[in-house]
């Protein structure tokens, strides 16, 4: 038993849902119970979508354990089919409906259906929504094509040639509810465009079964979002011998990469690799001399695991941001991650508590938070600014505008989300200087509304408690520190934006050498000591 | 007497009893709610609060693993442990709700026997008690039932006259209320919930109480085996019911007529003053009710006797004949009131009559509007301020709005 405030993932039959939501002429029958149907409100509501989920529950009740429950899956799941006259149905069941052992999908398939049924085993209480997500689209895909001969011994992904056509790939994972999918879905088919290769399917945003059907005519997959593509990529690169791409194309050097390990796969001659310099504005953007100030801004990042990834790959690389915190909620991505942190010469943060990550971004004390929405809401409380970069979703998340994380257009975007939040360059150039002209009001409004004032920078004690920050047992933390006037002046002099930070080490290395008052003569040799 | 009174069975799409959580917490903030379940069940009042919004909940859900699923005496450990680890955290909690959940009902998981042993061990520090929201068995605003009901037991027994509201308002709906029958001269008029979990009214042979929700039975039904006494009233939305609703607690307490009109006239003239606009707007046109809070009756008939709507079908999730009485009274006889629901059934309905205006939850609603039909979400009443005649006005521009918005956009 785990206690939980807020959760990263939804369960696994919402992965499901988000599969049969994304394709069109798919239906899935949901063994749950009435309140299950809430679900639905994250396609319409967050999503903004104009039709519901194509979901029947059989919203069964207490009264009808007692009575025949595999009876009531089969009137729904004949009432659904007359209904909705799908081309694949998906039959599976919630947390609730696991515990009552109906097997819903082993019912549907005795009802001699004459369409293609796909029973889904989603386990509850030990997988979430990604996992479901990544079952679903694998079973689906297998359910539909496993009847089809292997061809792997003589898949040649270079066959375009000789059959005088261009290559062709599938583009394989974006779906509902998965960030920015719909845009990226876009850029990503302009840029293979652009070098002469063809999109043969787009599964499951928009697919149709014929769309699953046609996947084995691709010379080589891409693995778009792995969070939700992988095993299904998996299993066609064994069962028909399609290779597919590794590199999720976030970012200058990954989309770079993502097109030479395409390339390469389809035996294409590789890219020009000044592309991205003549088609993306983050290189020069990042490289001009208003983007100075970014040297070394200190980045925390969390997200799930390839938007986490490539934020970090962005954030050290492509502008000059020192990583000081990079996790994961995605279990799934715990070694790739693991990995990346330790070449920052960081620990990964592998959780999916969110007051752990609060924790443990109030102690990296960050300048900009790349994060969840959850994170947002910490990186608030404590008064730092925050770009989101990865799911779980808010309706936020589904601008009405163009806005890609992947590929060249994508960089532009993802430029311009984390640098906005930061105060720009000269504009903090300015305030340092300028700051002791009487014209300077202290407590100026900023873009961080009122959190970015001295007296709410520091996290309140009682929040800050809330947040399970572990006490150092060494410091002395129940004695009330006291700021002298003379310190308190000094401290005013530190641009709010960082005062925050300063005035919590300060306190800390207060702590650490056994002073209980602080002048500004304590905050010069806390600085020194931070500063080595 | 309605004549036109229908049952359907089939799929529903109707929140599930946890959702009350979402302005329980808010109106008792010293009480913390601990629902025992699943990870559906802890992204399910994410989902539908915007949990987003609140820095640190004031719910949480102990979500149930494979290995609770093992052996039960197992669970009951690792409950002790969770609620313990959470007192830990939140030393400001007083009360402490285990909320049961549909597979914690299924898995038989004795939530009162948890109760009562946090209770010996927190020996008073900490109240627990426990409801069960639980899809299975609870729509929706029945999780405030439950959680009322639960608290029911805690009451202080006293017999000293006095009026106990029954039900969650809004503070200042409250503040109103009660300002308003002590000028009438009912001198002690209390809310139950309260406002602090531990600030909780006495109840004994002199409370006569008045439900301030239509769905509160089980509470209604504890609180009359604690001597209470059911004062029977339509609820207390728009001007008419809510005059109905105080003027019959006034005669109970027997206030004269005078002073009942002297202080409830300006309030109905002024209502009609608020009203006058949205009813022009709203005078006419045609409410598909949905079923979802319960709240689908009264307002069906504010909608109708107040605004001049006609009514195409109003839908309830189950239909509580005795405390509906005065209600079903105040609608038309022919008005199509369907308990229960087949959502898709139901929506065939919806698309066929093409109402003005419908009333249903969150994920119906874009769906609807995409069709294009104006829809207000249900969950809104349910949040909003809409009690008493002072919010008539209020109320009524809920329904409007959508209306008007239709009107406004254009985009050739």
């Amino acid at each position: 038993m785990d206690l939980t405030l807020w959760t990263y993932e939804g369960p696994p039959h919402v992965g499901a849902m988000r599969i049969a939501a994304s394709m069109e002429g798919v239906h899935f029958v949901l063994h749950a119970p009435q309140g299950d149907t809430y679900a639905d409100l994250l396609f319409t509501m967050i999503e903004r979508r104009d039709r519901r989920p194509p979901v029947t529950y059989t919203t069964f009740q207490a009264r009808d354990l007692s009575g025949d429950t595999a009876e009531l899956v089969k009137r729904h799941v004949r009432e659904a089919v007359d209904r909705f006259q799908p081309d694949a149905l998906l039959v599976g069941e919630s947390c609730t409906a696991e515990l009552i052992q109906d097997q819903p999908g082993a019912l549907a398939a005795g009802m001699g259906l004459e369409l293609p049924v796909v029973s889904l085993e989603l386990p509850a209480y030990s997988k979430k929504e990604n996992w479901g997500a990544a079952e679903t689209l694998y079973q689906l895909v297998r359910g539909l094509l496993q009847h089809l001969r292997p061809g792997s011994t003589d898949h040649d992904p270079c066959a375009w040639r000789r059959q005088e056509r261009r290559p062709r790939v599938n583009l394989i994972g974006p779906s509902l509810l998965g960030f920015r999918c719909r845009d990226d879905v876009l850029e990503i088919r302009r840029l293979l465009e652009a070098h002469g290769i063809e999109v043969n399917a787009v599964v499951p945003l928009a697919a149709r079964v014929t769309d699953v059907e046609r996947l084995p005519l691709a010379d080589a997959n891409v693995c778009l979002v792995p969070e939700v593509a992988e095993p299904c990529c998996t299993w066609l690169e064994r069962h028909f011998g399609q290779p597919f791409t590794r590199t999720v194309p976030i970012g200058i050097g990954a989309t770079t990469d993502f097109l030479k390990e395409l390339h390469s796969l389809l035996g294409l001659e590789a890219p020009d690799p000044r592309e991205a310099q003549r088609q993306s504005r983050l290189p020069w953007y990042a490289a001009s001399v208003d983007s100075t100030y970014l040297t070394g801004k200190r980045v925390f990042i969390f997200g799930d695991g390839s938007h986490a990834l490539a934020a970090a790959r962005i954030a050290q690389q492509e502008l000059g941001f020192t990583v000081v915190g990079l996790g994961t909620y995605s279990r799934e991505m715990a070694r790739p991650v693991r990995a990346a942190a330790r070449e920052l010469g960081l620990e990964a943060l592998i959780t999916d508590d969110y007051l752990s990550v609060e924790a443990a971004m109030a102690d990296a004390a960050p300048e900009l938070v790349l994060g969840t929405q959850m994170e947002r809401h910490s990186a608030k409380r404590l008064g730092i600014p925050c770009a989101v970069i990865s799911t779980p979703m808010h309706v936020q998340d589904v601008p009405a505008r163009y806005a890609p994380q992947m590929g060249w257009e994508g960089a532009n975007v993802i430029f311009d989300s984390w640098v906005h939040p930061l105060m720009m360059g000269l504009e903090e150039h300015l305030i340092g200087m300028f700051r002791h002209d009487f014209e300077f009001v202290d407590d100026q409004p900023s873009h961080l509304g009122h959190l970015g004032s001295a007296d709410t920078a520091k996290p309140s004690g009682s929040d800050f408690d809330a947040a399970g920050s572990e006490p150092d047992p060494a410091a002395n933390l129940n004695v009330e520190l006291q700021w002298t006037r003379d310190g308190e002046a000094e401290l005013k002099k530190i641009p709010f934006f960082v005062r925050g930070k300063v005035k919590r080490n300060t306190e800390c290395f207060a702590r650490q050498q056994g002073k209980y008052q602080i002048d500004s003569e304590t905050l010069y040799d806390a600085k020194a000591h931070f500063n080595t | 007497m309605l004549t036109n009174l229908l049952k359907e069975s089939g799929p529903r799409e109707v929140f599930c009893g946890l959702t009350s959580i979402v302005w329980l917490h808010r109106r008792m903030p010293d009480a913390f709610f601990l629902v025992v379940g699943s990870r559906t069940c802890a992204h399910l009042i994410q989902s539908a609060a915007g949990v987003m919004i609140f820095a640190e909940p004031r719910f949480g859900t102990a979500i149930l693993s494979e290995r609770d699923l093992a052996g039960l005496a197992d669970a009951q450990e690792e409950l002790d442990r969770v609620a313990r680890d959470l007192l830990q955290r939140r030393p400001e909690i007083r009360t402490l709700f285990l909320v049961g959940s549909c597979p914690s009902e299924v898995i038989k998981l004795d939530l009162a026997r948890a109760a009562e042993r946090l209770n010996a061990s927190l020996s008073g520090r900490v109240r627990v008690v426990n409801y069960s929201g639980s899809g299975i068995e609870t729509t929706f605003t029945q999780g405030e039932d439950g959680a009322l009901a639960a608290l029911v037991p805690t009451l202080p027994a006293r017999d000293e006259p006095q009026l106990l509201l029954v039900g969650t308002l809004a503070h200042a709906v409250e503040d109103r209320l009660i300002t308003l029958f002590q000028r009438m001269g009912i001198a002690t008029v209390r809310s139950f919930p309260p406002r602090l979990s531990t600030d909780c009214p006495p109840v004994g042979r002199g409370t006569r109480m008045l439900l301030c929700q239509p769905y509160l039975s089980d509470t209604s039904r504890e609180l009359q085996a604690r001597g209470a006494e059911l004062i029977r009233a339509p609820y207390p939305l728009g001007a008419e019911g809510s005059r109905l609703w105080m003027e019959a607690a006034a005669r109970a307490w027997g206030i004269d007529e005078p002073i009942i009109r002297a202080t409830l006239d300006p309030l109905s003239a002024r209502a009609r003053q608020a009203l006058e606009p949205h009813r022009q707007r709203l005078q006419g046109k045609r409410i598909f009710l949905l079923p979802d809070s319960q709240l689908e009756l009264p307002l069906a008939r504010f909608l109708h006797r107040e605004c001049g709507m006609a009514l195409v079908e109003v839908g309830t999730p189950y239909l509580h004949r005795d405390l509906m009485e005065e209600e079903l009274k105040l609608l038309p006889a022919d008005t199509r009131v369907v308990e229960g629901q087949h959502v898709e059934q139901q929506l065939d309905r919806v698309r066929q009559a093409h109402p003005d205006l419908v009333v249903c939850g969150m994920g119906l609603a874009n769906p609807l509007e995409a069709e294009g039909i104006a829809t207000k979400w249900s969950i809104e009443l349910v949040f909003s301020p809409i009690h008493g005649i002072d919010q008539a006005g209020d109320l009524a521009e809920l329904f409007s709005r959508p209306l008007v918005r239709h009107g406004a956009l254009a985009f050739a």
